[in-house]
Formats: structure tokens, C-alpha cells, sequence
């Protein structure tokens, strides 16, 4: 066969195919959307759904642990059978709303809603890349997302419940379908549900890395990267290497459970009866299980940080203090969270030598993590501070931070670890320092970027309300938490009503359940606020924020592609706020040195001289 | 002052291929499975109570057989970049017919197996490890094969040529990882046996 006849049919690259406007039509703008704003906003949403949920079923279980004489009758309607005679709450279904409201936050919200959101929504604009390195992957991402939900929500309506084993689902009890009713069919949807959620965990990593890497435009190098991107580039990393892992523990724990291996088992007796798997170990699932759970735990707090960094030297009107040393203290994290998972195993029988090796690895991340807390507060000093509602979030975020962060130094000792693991002061520490730094970071995020989502603004009193009552409900529902770990409380127990020393706490859990509510509703404030003001908030201008970075570059409602025009350049890192000598006290990347003589360091004068400058018309002048 | 030096202009980003570099990802995550069973082979291993059996020989054939296909393989993409289409197709063919004679030995390799008593299921750890490594190595596989489908199609419709090599590079790239991730699980079992 000759070779002349072979189509030589160039593969350029698709860089430049915003400019065949084809009208799409709704399924392919809103439903099956390639378009990373639109994916952005699915996971958002999705993530608000779960949230909800998540929420409501831990007004559930702090019912029963504040009010545990109370008749749950009224919840029969929603609940059915799980509310028996009595009006109690069934006893394994409260496993499986602990279990599910776990599962939910943890991957559902905190990984999928925060940077299956802002990864997406921000790369592309803020590195001016016209979109993800892969559309389809990336929605393909969202809908294998999607499919994970279907599948963990039709678990809730399974006859025998939801998983109930905790949402680290440890075996055997996982592994046992006869254990308890929640290790039988949600058990399985449950694995399911979470093979699709790495595969689009790793989908939308994948994505993000690539698109980091290969597609910032002219002038972005890694230096001049917003700490935004530097931080869901860093948690796409950690989660490609450790999601797998996740996959290969759930894996081995699907054959035990369902094709009669052993892994995880070995010698057990169940009901009487001997079971014949003999050789397993579960202390091995849980070794895979915190090689992946440990790095999870920084994957939801990395995004929130890097969203953090941002909102605060915006509106501090302040370069971010120490820069480099944000982005070396976030790789530093990176790295060492996988090497420390054992500190969540130091009572499961490890060796006590390896328990003080992992003790030091774990006591050495309280470096990195304070010199973090420390530049928040530092970029904040005597700066010309705005409050908006996104700032306050931040604010909190680095106050949850450091409170939540003191009590890991105490968990990390793990001769002290001996009493407090798996009380309620390991709750205490989670929530603060995961649950609700992330959430707040979460929350800021969508405060400070709606307008470029919806090209409306949120509204502000509602903004700050929601603000107080979440801030202050935070830590009335967790503080206390800590007093009752103290005083030795377990986790996942129905009922203190039996043990006579925990008598004197019956108040506080009434106290903290209260609060909890409380909290609870203070966010249908934020949905109200968010929906309402998407159709009717007042319209956005092209740059509230007066912020430096380029996504304030694009129109108000950004089309396919991001930018009518050609993609502004970048000359200069998006931290020149307050420049000495400037008109404006922020300078957007896109601003040549050249044009701004008054306020160039002597050096970057002499830079100025030989720097390109690209017309750029269609950028939006956002002076 | 450190401003400065991040305001220093930097010429245009280069950038890789991004399929090629996703490719490449898409990889490391493959191999972080890999490398956690085989911790946990190591740990489980170091824990006791672990049986020891011999290996089937034909794993020796099948390694040699995959070596093969991974230079039908390099062949085709070779071929690719000088244009001859007909080498291009023999070798994504031959490469495909190895990959399938690789898979049918794995396959008798677990019927020998069975008749020495090593099974997935029921046992001890050992020997489901075994099963675990090869099936999900063989899964990965079955993607290989789907994706040398892919490009024989694409060969037929004249898509691969010197000007378009990047689908053939990531095939090819896809397959060398698979032939030496086969043999790290070889030896990886073997050394530890
Ligand atoms: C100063 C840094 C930190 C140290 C030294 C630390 C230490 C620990 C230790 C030793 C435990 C195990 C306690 C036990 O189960 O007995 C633990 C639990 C936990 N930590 Fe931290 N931690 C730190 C920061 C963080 C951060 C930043 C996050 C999340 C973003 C986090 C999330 C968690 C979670 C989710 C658990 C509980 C998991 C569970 O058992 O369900 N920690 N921490
Ligand atoms: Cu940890």
C-alpha cells in the first residue's frame, strides 16, 4: 500500500474553537456541559443538596443525644420503621445516620462540593486557559459523580438501611453482612457508590494537574500563580496518589465481603457459629484505609486554605505575607500527610516504637500549619481591612483553624492518644479543624466568587447574619464537645443514659444539641440568599472586589471560552495590592510594568524596558 | 527584593502534550494501586500465618510472550512515524494476538493453580493475593487491547501518520507500562516467595 494516500490532516490544537459560536442547545449548555463554569456549578449544587442532607441527619442523632427521653413520633412520617413503638429512634439506624452523615460530608460535600466546585471554576480562569485541558473528561467527572450520589442515596431507602459501620467502615463489622443490618445491601451500595467517586475524584485530578501545568497563558509561570491555584494543584496531586489506595482497600474488602477470601478476617465467631476465614487482618484495612484518610482529611482543608489566602489579601487591601512560604508550607503538608497516618492506629495493637515514630511525624505537621495560621495573621496586621461577607468566613476559617489545630498536637501524642481516641474530643478536634474550617472556606468561596458565577451579587445583611450565627453556633456546638471527650465519652454510642458517671452531662449535650439546631438553620439564611439572589441579586460589576487576579478580566458573564478576545497576558503576581506609589491600591496581572512607572521597584523598572507588551483590547479595563 | 524577581518577565509557558500528560497521570494512579497491595502483601506477609507454594512455569512463558508484544508494539509506533501504514497494522495486530495469548496463559496459569490447591477464595491470603495481582493486572490489560482496537480502526481510516502520533504515542506508552508492570508483579511475587 502507498504511503501518498494517507489523509495528512494536521491535529491543531483546539485552542481556538470559542470562535465557532454554534447555538447549544439547553441539554448541551446546562445538562451535559463540557463548559467548566457550568460543571462548577453542577458539583456546587449537587454539594448544597448533600449538605442539606448531611446537616439534617445530624439534627437527627443530636436529638437523641440531648433530648434522649423524647418521643421522635413526628419524625414517623420520613422515617417509617427506624422510629419503633416507643418513638425511639432504632438503635442501628442511628449507626447509619452517623455513618452516612460522615460519608456525606467528608467526600460528598467537603472533596466533590469544595473542589469538584472551585477547582473547576477557578483554574481555567484565574491561570486564562479557555477551558480544562479536557472537557469531556471533566464532565464525565461530574456524572460519575453523579452516579455515585443516585447510588448512595437509594441506599438510605434500602430496607436494611444505609452502611452502618462508620464512615471509615472498618471490618469485619463491614465485612459481615449478618453483623448488623447496615453491613448488608447499603453496605454494598456503599462501596459502589464509592468506586464511582474516586474514579471521579481522579477524573477530575487528572484534569486539573494537567490544566495547570500545560495551559497557564503567556507570563504565568508558578511564581506568579494565585494561592488559589498553587492549592487545589496540591490537593489534585495528593489525591491522585491516594484515592487509588482508597480503591485498593475497598476492593479488597468487596472480595471478603462478597467472594469469600480473607484479607480483613480471620477466626471469628459470629452467633455461635465459627466463620472459616482464617489468615486476614483488619488492622491491614486499616492501614490503607488512613494512607488514603490522612491525605483526605488535607484535601478537604487545602482548597478552603487556598481560597482563604485569596479572600484575605483581597480584602485586606495587602500582598499576602510570605508568599513562598505558603506554597512551601502547603507542599510541606503534602508530603508529610503521607506519612502519618498511623496516628490514627496507635491504640489498634501497633508496635509502641512505630506509635513514637508516627507520633514525631505527626507533632513535625504542626510547623507547616503554623506558619500558615501565622501569615493569615500577618497578611491581616494593620491592614486596611474590608469586611465583606466573604472576609468573615475567611476570618473564621483561620480561627477554626488554629483552635482545631491545637487539639491535633494533644491527639498526636500518642500516649495521651490512649484516652482520647474515639471520645468525643476527637469529634471535637475534626470538626473544628476539618469540618468546619473547610465548610467556612467553602462558603467564602461562594460569597466572593458568585458574582463571577452569576454575575449578580449576594446580599450582604444576609451575608453577615448568616455569618454570626454559623461563627458563634460553631463553636458553641464543638467547644463543649471537648469537655465531654475529657470526660471520656466514646463516639457512636447511642445512649449515656445507663452510665451513672456521665450523669452531670446531661445539660451540656442538651446545650450542644440546641446550638446544633440552631446552626442548622441558620444556613437556609445562606440557601435563601444564594438562590434568591441569583435571580434577583443586584448586578454584578465587572470587578467587586477590586481584586488583582485575571477571572475579574472576563465580561460579566463569561461565555464559552472565558474570553471574547485573546487571553490577557500576565506580567506581574496578583498580589501587588497597595503598591507605594500606585494611583489604585491594587494592580490586576494583566497590568504591564511598563504602565505603571510610578510604583515599579528600581528593578522591575529595568524590567519594564524589555518587557513585551501584547495589545489586548477586548480585556475589560477594571479601573 | 522578592517581588521583583516574581515580576521578572518569563517567555511562553511551555507545555506538553495535555492527552500525553494526562496519560501519564492516569498511569501514577494505577500504579499507587499496585503499590499499595503490595504493602499490604508485605504487611500481611510479616504478620504470619502465610502459606508458600510454588509458581506455575507458564508465568515465565507469559512474561516472555509480553515482552514480545511490548516490540510489536514500538514497531508499530516506529512505522507510525515513517508512514508505512501496513506496519503500522501488523503490528498493532500481532501486538493484540500477543496480548490475547498473554491473557488465555494467565488464565491457564489460574487453573494450574487450582489443581496444586491455591484458590481465590476460601484460603489463605497468600493465595488470593495472587489472584489479585494477575486479575487486576489483566484487567488493565483488557483496556489495552480495547485501546490497540481503537487505533487499527483509527490505522484503517489513515488517522495514524507521522503528523498524528499522539493517540499511537499514548497507546504505546500504555502498553510498555502494562508489559513492565506485569513484570514488577512477577518478581515482586517471586522474590517474595
Ligand atoms: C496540627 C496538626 C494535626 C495533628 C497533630 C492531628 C492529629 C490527629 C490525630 C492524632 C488524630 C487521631 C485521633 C484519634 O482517633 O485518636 C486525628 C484525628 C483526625 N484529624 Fe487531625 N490532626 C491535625 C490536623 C488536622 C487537620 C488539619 C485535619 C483536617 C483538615 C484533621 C482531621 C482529622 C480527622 C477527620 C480526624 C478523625 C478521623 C476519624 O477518626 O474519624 N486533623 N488528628
Ligand atoms: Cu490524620
Amino acid at each position: 500500500m502507498s504511503v501518498t494516500d494517507i489523509q495528512l490532516q494536521e491535529n491543531t490544537a483546539h485552542d481556538d474553537h470559542h470562535d465557532d459560536h454554534h447555538e447549544q442547545s439547553f441539554i448541551e449548555k446546562y445538562i451535559f456541559s463540557t463548559d467548566h463554569k457550568t460543571i462548577a456549578k453542577q458539583f456546587l449544587i449537587t454539594g448544597i443538596f448533600w449538605a442539606i442532607i448531611g446537616g439534617a441527619f445530624s439534627v437527627i442523632f443530636r436529638l437523641q443525644l440531648g433530648f434522649p427521653d423524647m418521643t421522635l413520633e413526628w419524625l414517623k412520617p420520613i422515617l417509617g420503621k427506624w422510629i419503633d413503638e416507643g418513638g425511639k429512634l432504632d438503635q442501628e439506624f442511628y449507626l447509619a445516620l452517623v455513618t452516612m452523615h460522615g460519608t456525606i460530608m467528608v467526600f460528598f460535600v467537603l472533596t466533590a462540593g469544595l473542589s469538584g466546585t472551585f477547582s473547576n471554576f477557578l483554574i481555567p480562569l484565574q491561570i486564562g486557559a479557555r477551558d480544562m485541558a479536557s472537557g469531556f473528561m471533566n464532565m464525565l467527572s461530574y456524572w460519575f459523580f453523579f452516579l455515585s450520589s443516585v447510588i448512595m442515596f437509594i441506599s438510605l431507602f434500602l430496607e436494611t438501611g444505609p452502611a452502618a459501620g462508620g464512615w471509615t467502615i472498618y471490618p469485619p463489622l463491614s465485612a459481615l453482612p449478618q453483623a448488623i443490618q447496615g453491613s448488608a445491601g447499603g453496605m454494598t451500595l456503599w462501596l459502589v457508590s464509592m468506586v464511582f467517586f474516586i474514579a471521579s475524584t481522579l477524573l477530575g485530578g487528572i484534569n486539573y494537574i494537567t490544566t495547570v501545568i500545560n495551559m497557564r497563558t503567556e507570563g504565568m509561570s508558578f511564581s506568579r500563580l494565585p494561592l488559589t491555584i498553587w492549592a487545589f494543584f496540591i490537593t489534585a496531586v495528593i489525591g491522585l496518589l491516594s484515592f487509588p489506595v482508597l480503591f485498593s482497600a475497598a476492593l479488597l474488602l468487596v472480595f471478603d465481603r462478597s467472594l469469600g477470601t480473607s484479607f480483613y478476617l480471620s477466626e471469628i465467631f459470629i452467633g455461635g457459629e465459627a466463620l472459616p476465614n482464617i489468615g486476614g487482618s483488619p488492622i491491614l484495612y486499616q492501614h490503607l484505609f488512613w494512607f488514603l484518610g490522612h491525605p483526605e482529611v488535607y484535601i478537604v482543608l487545602l482548597p478552603a486554605l487556598g481560597i482563604t489566602s485569596e479572600i484575605i489579601s483581597t480584602n485586606s487591601r495587602k500582598p499576602i505575607f510570605g508568599y513562598r512560604a505558603m506554597i512551601g508550607s502547603m507542599l510541606a503538608i503534602a508530603f508529610l500527610s503521607f506519612i502519618v497516618w498511623a496516628h490514627h492506629m496507635f491504640v489498634s495493637g501497633l508496635n509502641p516504637f512505630l506509635g513514637s515514630i508516627f507520633m514525631f511525624l505527626t507533632l513535625i505537621i504542626a510547623v507547616p500549619s503554623a506558619v500558615k495560621a501565622f501569615n493569615y495573621i500577618t497578611t491581616l496586621w494593620k491592614g486596611n481591612i474590608v469586611f465583606t461577607p466573604a472576609m468573615l468566613f475567611s476570618i473564621g476559617l483561620v480561627s477554626f483553624f488554629i483552635s482545631g489545630g491545637v487539639t491535633g498536637i494533644f491527639l498526636g501524642n500518642s500516649a495521651l492518644d490512649i484516652n482520647l481516641h474515639d471520645t468525643y474530643f476527637v469529634v471535637a478536634h475534626f470538626h473544628l479543624v476539618m469540618g468546619s474550617a473547610s465548610f467556612f472556606g467553602l462558603l467564602a468561596g461562594v460569597y466572593h466568587w458568585f458574582p463571577k458565577m452569576f454575575g449578580r451579587m449576594m446580599d450582604e445583611k444576609l451575608g453577615y447574619i448568616h455569618f454570626w450565627v454559623t461563627f458563634v453556633g460553631v463553636y458553641l456546638v464543638f467547644f463543649p464537645l471537648h469537655y465531654i471527650g475529657i470526660a471520656g465519652f466514646p463516639r457512636r454510642y447511642y445512649a449515656f443514659t445507663n452510665f451513672d458517671a456521665f450523669s452531670a452531662f446531661t445539660d451540656l449535650n442538651t446545650f450542644v444539641s440546641v446550638a446544633a439546631i440552631l446552626t442548622f438553620g441558620a444556613q437556609f439564611i445562606f440557601i435563601f440568599n444564594f438562590f434568591y439572589s441569583m435571580f434577583r441579586g443586584r448586578k454584578a460589576p465587572a470587578n467587586p472586589w477590586r481584586s488583582n487576579t485575571l477571572e475579574w478580566t472576563t465580561p460579566r458573564n463569561p461565555g464559552h471560552g472565558n474570553w471574547p478576545g485573546a487571553i490577557p497576558k500576565v506580567y506581574r503576581w496578583p498580589y501587588d495590592y497597595s503598591k507605594p506609589g500606585a494611583e489604585e491600591d491594587f494592580i490586576p496581572q494583566h497590568i504591564p510594568l511598563s504602565q505603571t512607572p510610578e510604583s515599579n521597584l528600581e528593578e522591575e523598572n529595568e524590567l519594564a524596558k524589555t518587557e513585551e507588551v501584547r495589545e489586548s483590547k477586548n480585556v475589560e479595563d477594571s479601573h | 527584593m522578592m517581588e521583583a524577581q516574581m515580576n521578572a518577565p518569563i517567555g511562553k509557558v511551555r507545555a506538553m502534550n495535555p492527552k500525553i500528560f494526562g496519560l501519564w497521570l492516569f498511569i501514577i494512579s494505577i500504579t499507587m494501586i499496585f503499590i499499595s497491595l503490595s504493602s499490604a502483601y508485605i504487611v500481611k506477609q510479616a504478620e504470619g500465618n502465610w502459606r508458600i507454594f510454588e509458581f506455575p512455569d507458564l508465568f515465565k512463558v507469559t512474561s516472555l510472550i509480553i515482552v514480545l508484544s511490548s516490540v510489536s508494539m514500538h514497531w508499530s509506533y516506529i512505522a507510525a512515524k515513517r508512514n508505512n501504514l501496513l506496519q503500522i497494522r501488523l503490528g498493532l495486530v500481532v501486538t493484540a494476538i500477543l496480548g490475547a495469548a498473554f491473557m488465555i496463559g494467565q488464565f491457564v496459569a489460574w487453573n494450574e493453580l487450582v489443581s496444586i490447591d491455591v484458590n481465590f477464595s476460601g484460603g489463605n491470603p497468600a493465595e488470593s493475593f495472587v489472584y489479585v495481582f494477575t486479575g487486576l493486572h489483566v484487567a488493565h490489560l483488557i483496556g489495552g487491547v480495547i485501546f490497540l482496537a481503537v487505533m487499527l480502526k483509527a490505522s484503517f481510516s489513515y488517522k495514524v501518520h507521522s503528523k498524528s502520533l499522539t493517540k499511537i504515542e499514548m497507546c504505546t506508552t500504555y502498553w510498555h507500562f502494562l508489559g513492565g508492570l506485569w513484570l514488577y508483579l512477577y518478581l515482586f511475587l517471586v522474590l517474595n516467595n
